[in-house]
C-alpha cells in the first residue's frame, strides 16, 4: 500500500492509570487471561475523521444519539456494547452505507480528513472508508476477481488480468492471504475456508486503498484459530489504515483496540484508551458491562 | 477422546438413539397419517412413472429415424403421411424465437422488481400482471394475440390478401408464446437474485460500486443458474403449448412461407409444431395417424424431460457455492 501519510501529529500517550503489569494488564481486572495482543500503538496517529454531534434514527427510533469521537490512523478503535446499542449503525455511517436503509436520517456531522462526508460523493466516500462484514461474503468470483472487481473503475473490464497481477498479489499478501491462495489464484473464492474468506475481504477492502478501514464483528462466524489470523492482521494493518471494529467480544477488544468507546442504548458511554476503558472504567455502566453484569 | 486407564469397555448393551425420529413410538392417528402422506407419495409417482413408461413403450415402438428427416404429407395410411420434419423444426424455431423474446425481458422485469422496484405502485402492478399472465390459459392470450396481429400495421409480420392479414405465423405465434414463458422466466430470476443475501450487496458498495455495476458484475453472476433455469422451464413451457400454435401458426402440416426471403418467408409464414401434430394425428384428430402421433408425443416428452432434468442440475449446480 502506498499511502502518503499527511503530516503527523504526536498525541499525548495514555497515560494508562491503573497499569499492572507491562502488558497492561491489571490483575483482578475482569479479563483475566486475556493478554494484549501486542505491545501499545506507536503513538503516532493521525486524525483521519471526526465524528461530530451525531445522532441516526430509524423511522423514530434513535439508534444513534449525539455521539461525537475521533477516527485516528495509527490506532485501532473498538465500539463495544451489548446488542443493540446503535455502535454498528455508527459504523455504518462512517461510509454513508446507512443511507441504504430508506427509514434511516441522520444529524451531525462527520469530517473525512476535514471534508464533510455528506459532500462526498457517496461511491468516492466508500472507496476511502472501506468495510468488512460479519459474515465472510466474498463475490461468487475467482480470487483473483474478487480483487480485480475493487482495482476496476465501476463495472469496467479493463484494466486486464495481466495487467493487474502485481497489484493483486501485493493486495493479498497484505492481508496475509498471499503465500495460502498464490498456486491457484483462480480458485473460486467460495471454496476458501471461513478464516480466509475473511482475510479475502479485507483484502477486498484493502484494495481500494483506504484511510478508514471498517469492520463489523468480521470474527464472529469464524472458528478461535482464523480469529487469531485476522486479529493479528488487524493490529498490522493500524499504521497504514485507520481501523474501527465493532465487537460483541471483550476479550477481543481488549487484545486488540487501542482506544475503545462504549455505546449503551445509542449514546457513547465512554471513550478511552483501552487500558484505562477495561482497567478503570469512569463509568458506572462501563464497569457493569467490562465486568459481564449485562449485555 | 481418552477413556479412563482400564482396559476397553464391552460395547454398552444401552440402545443407541434412533435415526429416524422414531416414528414407532407415535400416536396411532399420526402414524395412520405418516402412512397416508406416504401412500400419495407412492400413488403419485406410480401415476407419473405409469404415463412416461406407457409413453415410452407405444412411441419407442413407432419412433423410427425416417420419420425426423421426412416432411409430413397429407394421406391416409402410415406410408403416405411421411415424418415429422416440419414440426420439430417449427418446435425449435417457436420455442428459441420466444425465449429470445421472453429472456431479455424477463430478466428485466424480474432484476427490477427484485432490486429495485420503484417506484411502488408500477412495481406492485407490474407483479400482480404477470401473476395474472401466468394464470391465463393459453387460448385466450392467442385470442389477444389474433387481435393484434390481424391488424394492418403488423400485416408486415404474416401474410396479407388485398389488405387482409391473417394474422398467423411465426412472429405472431413466438411473441405470444412468450408471454408463456414470462412468468417462469421472472419468477426464477427474482428467485436467484433473492437468495443473495443483502449483506453481498452492500460489501459491492462497501468498495464504492453503484448500484448499476453491482448488479451487472455480483448480482446478475450470481444468478445466473437461476436464470438458465428459468430459461429450460420457459422453453419446456413453450414449446408443450398447442392453443397458440392452432390459433397463430395455423397448425399446417408443413411450413408455408411467405415472400422469397429464404429464412424470413418461413418466419411470416404458417407451419405446424410436435403438440399440433399430436393433435391432428390423434385418433380423434382430421389426420388419424395414431402411430405417427405416438411417435411424435415420444420426442415432445423426451424434450421436456431432457429439459426439466437440464433445469434441475443447473439449478443444484448453482446451489452448491453459498455464502454461510
Amino acid at each position: 500500500m502506498e499511502l502518503t501519510p499527511p503530516p503527523v501529529r504526536r498525541l499525548p500517550l495514555d497515560p494508562a492509570p491503573g497499569r499492572g503489569d507491562a502488558d497492561g494488564h491489571r490483575p483482578g481486572a475482569p479479563l483475566d487471561g486475556a493478554r494484549r495482543r501486542r505491545a501499545p500503538s506507536s503513538g503516532f496517529a493521525t486524525d483521519r475523521m471526526q465524528v461530530e454531534d451525531v445522532s441516526i434514527a430509524y423511522g423514530r427510533k434513535l439508534a444513534v444519539d449525539r455521539v461525537s469521537l475521533p477516527i485516528r490512523q495509527g490506532e485501532v478503535l473498538a465500539l463495544i456494547g451489548p446488542s443493540g446499542c446503535g455502535k454498528t449503525t455508527l459504523l455504518r455511517s462512517l461510509n454513508r452505507l446507512t443511507e441504504l436503509t430508506s427509514t434511516a436520517s441522520f444529524k451531525g456531522s462527520i469530517t473525512l480528513d476535514g471534508a464533510d462526508i455528506t459532500r462526498l460523493e457517496p461511491t468516492a466516500l466508500r472507496r476511502r472508508v472501506t468495510m468488512v462484514f460479519q459474515q465472510p461474503n466474498p463475490f461468487p468470483m475467482s480470487v483473483f476477481d474478487n480483487i480485480a472487481y475493487v482495482l476496476r473503475e465501476q463495472a469496467a473490464r479493463r484494466p486486464k488480468r495481466a495487467a493487474l497481477n502485481r497489484r493483486v498479489r501485493e493486495v493479498l499478501a497484505h492481508a496475509g492471504l498471499l503465500d495460502e491462495v498464490e498456486h491457484d489464484l483462480r480458485h473460486p473464492a467460495l471454496r476458501l475456508s471461513g478464516g480466509q474468506q475473511q482475510r479475502l475481504c479485507i483484502a477486498r477492502a484493502l484494495a481500494a486503498d483506504p484511510e478508514v478501514l471498517l469492520l463489523d464483528e468480521p470474527c464472529s462466524a469464524l472458528d478461535p484459530q482464523s480469529t487469531q489470523v485476522i486479529e493479528d492482521l488487524i493490529v498490522k494493518l493500524r499504521e497504514q489504515v485507520a481501523v474501527v471494529i465493532v465487537t460483541h467480544n471483550l476479550q477481543q477488544a481488549y487484545r486488540i483496540a487501542d482506544y475503545v468507546a462504549f455505546m449503551y442504548l445509542g449514546e457513547l458511554v465512554e471513550y478511552g484508551s483501552a487500558t484505562q476503558v477495561f482497567g478503570a472504567p469512569r463509568e458506572q455502566r462501563t464497569r457493569e458491562y467490562v465486568s459481564g453484569a449485562f449485555g | 477422546m481418552s477413556a479412563p486407564a482400564t482396559a476397553p469397555a464391552p460395547r454398552s448393551p444401552e440402545p443407541t438413539v434412533r435415526r429416524d425420529h422414531a416414528s414407532a413410538a407415535w400416536r396411532l392417528r399420526d402414524r395412520i397419517g405418516l402412512g397416508f402422506a406416504w401412500l400419495l407419495g407412492l400413488l403419485f409417482c406410480a401415476i407419473t412413472s405409469a404415463i412416461v413408461i406407457y409413453l415410452l413403450v407405444q412411441g419407442i415402438k413407432y419412433v423410427r429415424p425416417e420419420l425426423f428427416v421426412t416432411h409430413p404429407a397429407a394421406g391416409f395410411s402410415e406410408r403416405e403421411t411421411g415424418g415429422f420434419l416440419d414440426p420439430l423444426v417449427g418446435t425449435f424455431l417457436v420455442g428459441l424465437m420466444a425465449m429470445g423474446i421472453a429472456l431479455p425481458l424477463g430478466l428485466a422485469i424480474g432484476v427490477w422488481l427484485s432490486e429495485f422496484g420503484r417506484p411502488f405502485p408500477l412495481a406492485r402492478m407490474a407483479e400482480s400482471t404477470i401473476e395474472m399472465i401466468a394464470g391465463t390459459p393459453s387460448i385466450v392470450l392467442a385470442l389477444f394475440g389474433t387481435l393484434i396481429f390481424q391488424s394492418p400495421a403488423l400485416g408486415f409480420l404474416s401474410r396479407s390478401v388485398g389488405g387482409l392479414v391473417f394474422g398467423r405465423s411465426f412472429f405472431a405465434a413466438a411473441t405470444v408464446l412468450s408471454f408463456v414463458a414470462l412468468p417462469l422466466v421472472v419468477a426464477s430470476v427474482r428467485e436467484g437474485l433473492q437468495a443473495i443475501p443483502g449483506h453481498v450487496r452492500e460489501a459491492s458498495y462497501a468498495v464504492g460500486k453503484t448500484k448499476a455495476t453491482t448488479t451487472r458484475r455480483i448480482l446478475l453472476p450470481a444468478a445466473r443458474p437461476s436464470v438458465i433455469t428459468g430459461a429450460l422451464l420457459g422453453f419446456g413451457r413453450v414449446i408443450g403449448d398447442t392453443a397458440i400454435i392452432v390459433i397463430l401458426l395455423g397448425a399446417t402440416l408443413r411450413f408455408d412461407g411467405v415472400g422469397s426471403t429464404p429464412v424470413l418467408s418461413t418466419l411470416r409464414g404458417t407451419g405446424g409444431t410436435l403438440t399440433t401434430y399430436i393433435f391432428q394425428n390423434a385418433p380423434t384428430g382430421e389426420g388419424n395417424q395414431p402411430a405417427k402421433a405416438y411417435a411424435a408425443a415420444f420426442v415432445l416428452l423426451m424434450l421436456v424431460l431432457v429439459l426439466n432434468v437440464g433445469a434441475d442440475v443447473v439449478g443444484r449446480k448453482g446451489k452448491a457455492l453459498r455464502w454461510s
